[in-house]
């Protein structure tokens, strides 16, 4: 009986384990480039990555926009790379918003949303920030304009710095 | 096998199937809400009226109100 009721609670374990396989702070960086094929993804080997999820019907994520454009223009050269993943399942919204909102950046388009549901977002936009040895460092929830911004610029800051 | 325990495991099995299914089954993900987030989807569709609305009914009755929530159905932020 009681092996019985081990047996059941371990398996209850395992399930509520593979229910949430989110990305969490600590845990390496699922491959872009594998989870969508064909995407141009720039190579992140050795660098602080940005990774931000968007959609063209997400009203945050068109105010972060210009200032991941900003990060990109001034920590680019120093060693970041900011990709923005899109979410959107019709390709043409993707488009129309990514010829609207110019981005400095890298955009690739998560259709199938297997990107997504690797890192599985808990809001929308969600961003990563990954250190140079490809561990996910910080995760922020939503766009909350100067304040995220502002947080952005200190965390990649102190990750550009450690070498 | 006794029926006590036949019970209970036939309950933990049940438990673990619909506990294991649920999160993925019943939640509709934030990267999934395009077409809530469609302005069609959107309770009311006209805010003139609505607004109209809302405020002959919180003019006449003190305790209405409060109905509102911020932002749509996107879930952003």
């Amino acid at each position: 009986m009681k092996y019985l009721l081990s047996v059941c609670l371990a398996l209850a374990c395992l399930c509520s384990i593979s229910a949430a396989d989110t990305v969490a702070v600590g845990q390496p960086m699922p491959k872009i480039s594998k989870l969508i094929p064909g995407a141009k993804v720039p190579n992140t080997s050795g660098k602080v990555v940005l990774v931000d999820f968007w959609a063209s019907w997400c009203g945050p994520c068109k105010k972060s926009f210009p200032v991941l454009n900003d990060l990109q223009n001034k920590y680019g050269s120093k060693g970041l790379v900011v990709i923005g993943v899109s979410v959107d399942e019709n390709a043409d919204d993707f488009n129309k918003f990514a010829t609207k909102n110019k981005a400095a950046f890298s955009l690739v388009h998560d259709a199938a949303h297997k990107a997504a549901a690797a890192f599985s977002p808990p809001t929308m936009p969600t961003s990563y920030i990954i250190d140079r040895k490809g561990v996910v460092r910080h995760i922020h929830k939503g766009f909350k304009g100067s304040k995220t911004a502002a947080e952005y610029v200190a965390e990649i800051e102190a990750l550009l710095a450690a070498k | 096998m006794k029926r006590s325990t036949f019970l209970l495991f036939s309950f933990l099995l049940a438990t673990l199937s619909l506990s294991s299914c649920s999160q993925r089954l019943v939640r509709v993900q934030p990267y999934e809400r395009g077409n809530l987030a469609r302005p069609a989807m959107a309770e009311e569709l006209d805010s003139l009226q609505v607004s109209m609305t809302e405020h002959a009914y919180f003019s006449r009755e003190a305790s209405y109100g409060g109905g509102g929530v911020g932002g749509g159905g996107c879930g952003c932020n």
